[in-house]
């Protein structure tokens, strides 16, 4: 399979790798995706609490190079947007952005998730409505 | 390449160190899939794509009969390889026809005797599509389950085995996770039940000792391309005695081959056929103990520096140039980004068109987990020591910098149990 220039550079430079402090109040941590699947995505974000702007933001993924590079993406994404910015990133911009083929499109779904995810679990614990309960692995 | 920073230092794949002497890119390890042909096999073929152009059926000119000759030395060949006789191999365009034929015509000509046919779930594709064809046309087929190690298990099949069944067809060796079945023992109670047994012989043919007295086999297909020889080239062995087998032909025309198989003939591809198995047949042992060398050393290699990576497959009964490796933590096609210099194959679900991981793992037992992670090695007559190296430094190289990607890697170093997680699929 062919892929994108793109895809092939987040591959081969990921950005923002690596894990934060579970525990912290400032971080929320999404789980997204299953072992047997072939994708694992977790996407950290550490949220300033007086701006709600997403400061930082770390990943590690289990997956193929489009899975890798969809997260990786969506690190350098949220990282200065608000928390309602973030929440307005889509599958679909991964997918232009990085030029994915179709089956490489539960990728970037796995992505928009894995935002989805740590959003919804640094809200919960800064007591933050959650209209939606967001599946999160424990 | 980005200018952006903010990587912590993980870079996946390099290519900036110079390659070490006798490597060129990219390496072909692939040699299940394809061989190169043997430059010695393509020498013996071009007279036949010039002025030897006859047709071997033609029997009235010196044009037809340099070509029959041609072919009949090949039959020779062939022949010799496996312990049978020449009038015993039909010549076809390749395994999946030979499978085809030997299947279909079995099954077509013993109808009367009866409709059940056992064959195994690792069996390639070219068998397996046959047999559902077959049952949806009154054939009742066994599809045996196979060990955790691929072996399949003789009392299985001495238990399959009722008074309906016509066929038996069962592998040599896979052609995925490379594990010889114990073909003799097989075809001896065949034998006994007076059972037709065939065999796919595709991956062993040439590689390893193939013997049908020996092994009892009563009909074997082989293919040229798997043996260092050209595509589109394949033969059936059909035994003629202790017990003649017959066969219903499949293509009707001019009653080529016994009538087993019309067509004119593929004068140059035959001959490269037979000239392949003449040189597999001199040089099997040296070049057998040699890729046991490599495949060991690249599997002690992995062993040695990586933790977490699992050999699929009995390594006791495995072809010499097979090696299944999955390393866990890491997806396959990630993998192979990371190597893209190097030619292998996956067993990862990114890797098919199905996103299905390989069936011949999962009958196996083996976790999808594990599937995705697997690396299939095929080394063959052309890979040398320096690039057995290269690969495996490459890989160990890759595999490192993806577990430092992986959350699954990570977490098991921490000591969590990912079985317990209550995983969010989709």
């Amino acid at each position: 399979m062919a892929y994108s220039d793109k895809v092939i550079d987040h591959y081969n430079n990921p950005r923002n790798v690596g894990q934060m402090d579970k525990a912290s109040s400032e971080v929320g941590t999404g789980l997204v995706g299953a072992p047997e699947c072939g994708d694992v995505m977790r996407l950290q974000i550490r949220v300033n609490p007086e701006t709600n702007v997403i400061e930082d933001a770390k990943f590690k993924t289990f997956g193929c190079g489009s899975a890798i590079a969809s997260s990786s993406l969506a690190t350098e994404w949220v990282k200065g947007k608000t928390i309602d910015e973030a929440l307005a990133i889509s599958n679909t911009d991964i997918v232009k952005e990085l030029a994915l083929p179709p089956v490489k499109i539960h990728c970037s779904v796995l992505a928009e998730d894995a935002i989805r995810a740590a959003i919804g679990d640094w809200k919960k614990k800064n007591s933050v409505a959650e209209p939606a309960a967001v599946a999160v692995a424990h | 390449m980005s200018n952006d920073m903010s990587n912590n230092g993980v870079v996946i794949s390099e290519s900036t160190k110079p390659l070490p002497a006798g490597v060129t890119l990219p390496i072909y390890m692939d040699n299940h899939a394809t061989t190169q042909m043997d430059p010695r096999v393509l020498d013996a073929m071009m007279p036949y794509f010039g002025k030897v152009f006859g047709n071997a059926a033609s029997r009235n000119h010196s044009f037809g009969w340099e070509a029959e000759q041609a072919v009949e030395k090949a039959r020779e060949q062939i022949a010799k390889l496996i312990g049978a006789t020449a009038k015993e191999i039909i010549f076809t365009s390749g395994a999946t026809e030979s499978n085809n034929l030997a299947i279909k015509g079995i099954a077509e000509m013993y109808r009367e005797r009866g409709n059940h046919i056992i064959t195994q779930v690792t069996e390639h594709k070219a068998v397996l599509d046959t047999c559902k064809k077959l049952e949806k046309q009154g054939y009742r087929v066994t599809y045996l389950p196979v060990q955790a190690d691929g072996l399949v298990d003789i009392e299985d099949l001495k238990h399959a085995i009722d008074d309906k069944t016509i066929l038996v067809s069962l592998m040599y060796a896979n052609n995925e996770i490379g594990v010889i079945q114990p073909i003799a023992e097989i075809g001896k109670l065949c034998h006994e039940k007076g059972v037709i047994f065939h065999t796919d012989g595709v991956q062993a043919v040439g590689k390893i000792p193939v013997d049908v007295q020996k092994d009892n086999i009563d009909v074997l297909s082989l293919s040229g391309h798997k043996i260092y020889g050209p595509k589109g080239v394949g033969a059936l062995y059909v035994r003629r005695r202790n017990p003649r087998v017959q066969i219903s032909e499949q293509i009707n025309g001019g009653g080529h081959e016994r009538g087993m198989r019309s067509g004119t003939l593929n004068v140059p591809g035959i001959v490269g056929l037979g000239k392949a198995c003449e040189i597999a047949g001199e040089e099997m042992e040296a070049e057998s103990k040699r890729l046991i060398e490599l495949r060991d050393y690249l599997k002690a290699k992995f062993e040695k520096a990586l933790d977490y990576v699992h050999v699929n497959g009995n390594m006791d009964h495995h072809l010499p140039g097979n090696l299944n490796m999955s390393f866990v933590y890491v997806e396959g096609e990630s993998l192979l980004m990371g190597i893209n210099d190097i030619a292998v194959s996956s067993g990862s679900a990114c890797t098919s068109a199905t996103l299905e991981p390989s069936y011949v793992l999962k009958a196996l037992g083996l976790g999808d987990d594990v599937a995705h992670s697997s690396i299939r090695f095929g080394l063959g007559r052309f890979n040398t020591k320096a690039e057995v190296d290269y690969v495996s430094d490459k890989l160990i190289d890759v595999v490192s910098k993806l577990r430092e990607l992986s959350p699954l890697y990570e977490m098991v170093k921490e000591g969590i149990d990912l079985t317990k997680i209550e995983w969010a699929a989709h």
